[in-house]
Order: C-alpha cells, then sequence, then structure tokens
C-alpha cells in the first residue's frame, strides 16, 4: 500500500497520482490528513483501492468509475456524486445529496445520510446503516435506495423508477410516491445488497417504496429502459 | 455564500487557548467570505451592576476618551474604556437606553454593536485573517466565540454590514443565507419600537430575536418562532452568555456541520474550518437537521 499524505502533496497532487493512466490496477493506495478538503478522490477511473483516513469534504469520490473508495470518517456535501461504477464507502455520518444523478456502482454509508440522499439517482446502489434526511430519492429514476433507519419528509419526491426500501419508519411520502408490496424478488434485491454493504439486517423488515406512475408519462414499453 | 463558525470550550483548561484555536476556524472560511468578517467573544465577564458594551466607529483614532469623560460628566456613574483598533470596549454601570440615546446626541457617528456581561463583538471589511488580527484576538481567552465571514449579498460591504448583529444581553446572531420576509418583518418591527442600523436582513432576525426575548421568550421558544416568521434561506449560530444555539431553515439548503469531543463542542459552515481543531479526527460529527432547534449549554450538553 502507497501512502499519500494530503497535507504534504495538496489535493491536486494527490488526485493526479490516482488518475494517471499507468495507476497499477489492484493498487491499494491509503489518504491522511484529509482535513475535510473538498473532491478528495474525484474522477477515479481504474479498479483501485483508496482509504481514506480522517474526515472529507464536499464531493469526495465524485464521479467514481471502477475505484473502491472508503471514508474513514465522515463525508461532506455530495459524497459520490455521479458514481458510475465501483463502490464508496464511509465509516460515519455523510452530509446532503449523497450519491447524487448517480449511474451505477454501489455507496454504503454506515451511518446516517442527511437529506436529499439519492436525489436523481440514475442506477446507483445505496444502502444506509443509520436513517435519511429529507427529500431524499427526489426524482429517482433508477437504482436501490436501501435504508435500515428511518427517512424524513417527501421521500421519493416525484419519484420514477427507483426502488426504494425502508426499515423503520416514513415521515411522509412525496409527490408520486407509494408503499408497495415486497415480492420475493425484492426480498432477495434487498438481501444481496446487505450482503454487499456487509450490513447486518433481515431483509424481511423492510417496507417497498415507489413511482404510482401518474405523475410522469409512463409507458410501459419502456420499462426496459429502467 | 458566507461562511460561519462557532467553538464552545467544555475543557475549561484549553480557555487561554480560545483565540489561537479559533483564528484556523475563521481563516478557513476565507474563501466563502472575503468582504468582511466578524467575532463574538465572551471572555471577561462583568460585575453583575455593570455592562460590557461594544462600541465601534470608521476611523481607528477616535477620541474614545471623550465618550469616557462625557458619561461620567452627565450620568455621575463610572464608565472605563479600552480602545482596540475601530472598536472600544466600554464597561459602565448605566442602561442601555440612557447610553444609547446619549450616542445618538452626542457622539451620532458611534455604532453600539453590542452589550451584556461578557459578549465583545468586533467586525471590520476585509479578509478575515486581518480582521483578526487587527482585533488582536488570536491571543484571547475564553469561553466560546462565535464568526463569521461575509460574501455580500442583500446588502453593501460596510462595517455596519458586518455580522455579527447583537440580539439582547449578551446574545449575538450570525448568518448564512437570505431572508425573503425582511423588508415587511422589519416594518412590523419598527412599529414595535425596534431601531434599525442597517437595510441588512441579518439585522431584522436579530431584531426579531430581541423582540421575541423582550416578551420573555427563552432562546428556544424564539428560535421556534422564528422557524414560522422568517422566511428564506438561513444557518444561523447565535451566540448566549453560557453556550449558543444553531438553526437551519426547514429546507435546510446552507450548509452546517456540528462535532463534539470531551473538551469542545463546535459547529462550521464546513467540516475543513472545524478539522483544525485538536482531536478532530475522533470527534461525533454529524449535520444538524431542518427546523430544528439546538442548544449547547453552560454544561456543554446538546439539546434538540
Amino acid at each position: 500500500m502507497s501512502t499519500l499524505d494530503l497535507q504534504t502533496l495538496g489535493l491536486r497532487a494527490i488526485n493526479s497520482q490516482l488518475n494517471t493512466s499507468d495507476v497499477a490496477s489492484g493498487s491499494s493506495w491509503e489518504i491522511t490528513e484529509p482535513q475535510g478538503q473538498h473532491a478528495i478522490a474525484c474522477g477515479l477511473q481504474s479498479d483501485i483501492k483508496v482509504d481514506i483516513r480522517g474526515h472529507v469534504g464536499f464531493y469526495c469520490a465524485g464521479m467514481n468509475q471502477k475505484a473502491d473508495v472508503t471514508v474513514h470518517g465522515h463525508a461532506g456535501v455530495g459524497l459520490a456524486e455521479n458514481m458510475m461504477s465501483g463502490q464508496v464507502r464511509v465509516t460515519g455520518n455523510a452530509s446532503q445529496a449523497a450519491g447524487a444523478t448517480a449511474h451505477g456502482g454501489l455507496l454504503v454509508i454506515e451511518g446516517d445520510a442527511s437529506s436529499r440522499c439519492g436525489i436523481s439517482m440514475k442506477g446507483i446502489d445505496i444502502v444506509v446503516g443509520g436513517s435519511v434526511g429529507h427529500m431524499s430519492a427526489f426524482m429517482a429514476q433508477s437504482g436501490n435506495l436501501v435504508v435500515c433507519g428511518d427517512a424524513g419528509e417527501a421521500l421519493g419526491d416525484s419519484i420514477y423508477e427507483a426502488r426504494l426500501f425502508v426499515r423503520g419508519t416514513v415521515e411522509n411520502l412525496g409527490a408520486d410516491c407509494i408503499e408497495k408490496p415486497m415480492t420475493d424478488e425484492h426480498i432477495k434485491t434487498v438481501d444481496d445488497l446487505l450482503k454487499k454493504a456487509g450490513i447486518d439486517a433481515d431483509a424481511k423488515d423492510f417496507k417497498r417504496y415507489g413511482s404510482a406512475r401518474q405523475l410522469y408519462n409512463f409507458d410501459i414499453d419502456n420499462a426496459g429502459a429502467y | 455564500m458566507c461562511g460561519i463558525v462557532g467553538l464552545y470550550l467544555k475543557n475549561e483548561a484549553l480557555r487561554p487557548k480560545l483565540g489561537e484555536l479559533f483564528a484556523p476556524m475563521l481563516s478557513e472560511m476565507r474563501s466563502r467570505g472575503p468582504d468582511s468578517a466578524g467575532v463574538a467573544i465572551y471572555r471577561n465577564s462583568v460585575a453583575d451592576s455593570e455592562t460590557k458594551y461594544s462600541l465601534a466607529h470608521d476611523s481607528s483614532d477616535y477620541d474614545w476618551k471623550a465618550v469616557d469623560t462625557g458619561i461620567e460628566t452627565t450620568f455621575k456613574c463610572e464608565a472605563r474604556i479600552a480602545q482596540i483598533d475601530t472598536h472600544a470596549i466600554l464597561i459602565t454601570t448605566l442602561a442601555e437606553n440612557k447610553l444609547r440615546g446619549w450616542l445618538a446626541e452626542q457622539h451620532p457617528e458611534v455604532r453600539l454593536v453590542g452589550s451584556g456581561q461578557s459578549l465583545e463583538i468586533f467586525k471590520e471589511v476585509g479578509l478575515p485573517d486581518d480582521v483578526y488580527r487587527r482585533f488582536s484576538l488570536k491571543d484571547a481567552e475564553g469561553s466560546h466565540m462565535i464568526g463569521h465571514t461575509r460574501m455580500a449579498t442583500e446588502s453593501a460591504v460596510t462595517t455596519a454590514g458586518s455580522h455579527p448583529f447583537a440580539t439582547g444581553s449578551d446574545l449575538c446572531l450570525v448568518h448564512n443565507g437570505s431572508l425573503s420576509n425582511h423588508n415587511r418583518l422589519r416594518e412590523q418591527l419598527q412599529k414595535e419600537g425596534l431601531h434599525f442600523q442597517t437595510e441588512n436582513d441579518t439585522e431584522v432576525a436579530a431584531a426579531y430575536m430581541t423582540w421575541k426575548l423582550r416578551q420573555g421568550l427563552s432562546l428556544h421558544d424564539a428560535l421556534e418562532g422564528a422557524i414560522d416568521d422568517l422566511d428564506g434561506f438561513y444557518t444561523f449560530c447565535v451566540g448566549t452568555g453560557d453556550g449558543f444555539a444553531v438553526l437551519r431553515d426547514p429546507i435546510a439548503c446552507k450548509h452546517a456541520v456540528m462535532a463534539e469531543t470531551d473538551d469542545w463542542v463546535a459547529m462550521a459552515t464546513e467540516f475543513r474550518s472545524i478539522a483544525t481543531l485538536p482531536d478532530s479526527n475522533n470527534a461525533n460529527i454529524w449535520e444538524p437537521k431542518p427546523a430544528t432547534v439546538y442548544t449547547w449549554g453552560g454544561q456543554g450538553e446538546v439539546k434538540h
């Protein structure tokens, strides 16, 4: 494992190092002294493992492809924003808009996520060990949001075809978001995601929420697009 | 933009280092607010019979001695004054309404920017580091501080428009955001007898708090009222005699993060301000919930 000290090297040098085309596939990196700086480990494109030892600022691991990034601490606004693939994990809490607009990959938040978690998500899987704040999964298009705790106000407002699973209470549902039955297929989906996230919970305890399909122009022939 | 920060020391052994610990917190927020900066510090509490007033003037060579002797001669009461750059700290037994009236007549260009037993307010135009240096705050001892770095959106870049704004005895307020109903609310508060020194939206929030507290409401209840009566985007950090309070609007658009260790509790617009504090890596860190009043009391306990 190679260690990169952010206070010594600076943000730009570290992100450049991790983004070079010849960065060894499968290599492990450790970033120390992150000091809450923004945009750490952004835009990674290789299957490398990155451990960030400490708390990070805004937009950490944004646009991630293939890389496996773990924040050992708290993450600020926009964690794993627009992630395409790979995995991002935070051991503490995450601020607003975690996983926003992300197309793929797995985001694991071991603590709580603040408001707008998974806003406009487009295919990412998000597993939250704690609770999510208000307006989570707003205009969520595709992917799965699994919440082991509670959800705040207006969950899934103006939702498209993303699937939301909440174990605890939902303060209220947003426009066009309704509770839907948990079938065996959904229990398996949740169980697989919990196992991948390493979170010990029973998939049968979750309720499913999704779109009533009254607010947008849903056509069954296009269901495959989601 | 704008940045706000607050630090309350639970461990009394850290109090001699308050100014030193707070300096990098404020400095980290310079990119969010390079126009002007302001700080409220709680230190050197005066006797119950006395009040400490923070006064400000545009010039750093104002004749503050004339204010001191003027009060003693006119009101036959004790007064002592200490100048710190463009500001002066006045300690006297004179009541605030009398002082305010006398200043308006005798020294109309002097602004009364804060009052209380331990509160001192310093604010100026310029980069946060420069403002901090001008008021010699790095060596300051005390129990807690709140600060603001401003990128002006709603009113001019002036010292008067800088935060914190005083809201009553030992209370002051810094604000990240903008209020949309401040003009109408200002008119209502003026009818209730409140006075305004600027066109600033945050001053309206401060006056609103003063009005509520005058009615006998607790700080917690006054802030609960603010959720209903103030419209717009805001994260407020309110300094009190023995701690501070945090309130975000119901949509919580404006950033805020809180952190706590055994030694201190802190809030900031961005975590990088808190990262400069000792042992911040092991702090409990979370984002305050919308429309929820958090008060950090004298015992350092979080109530919400």
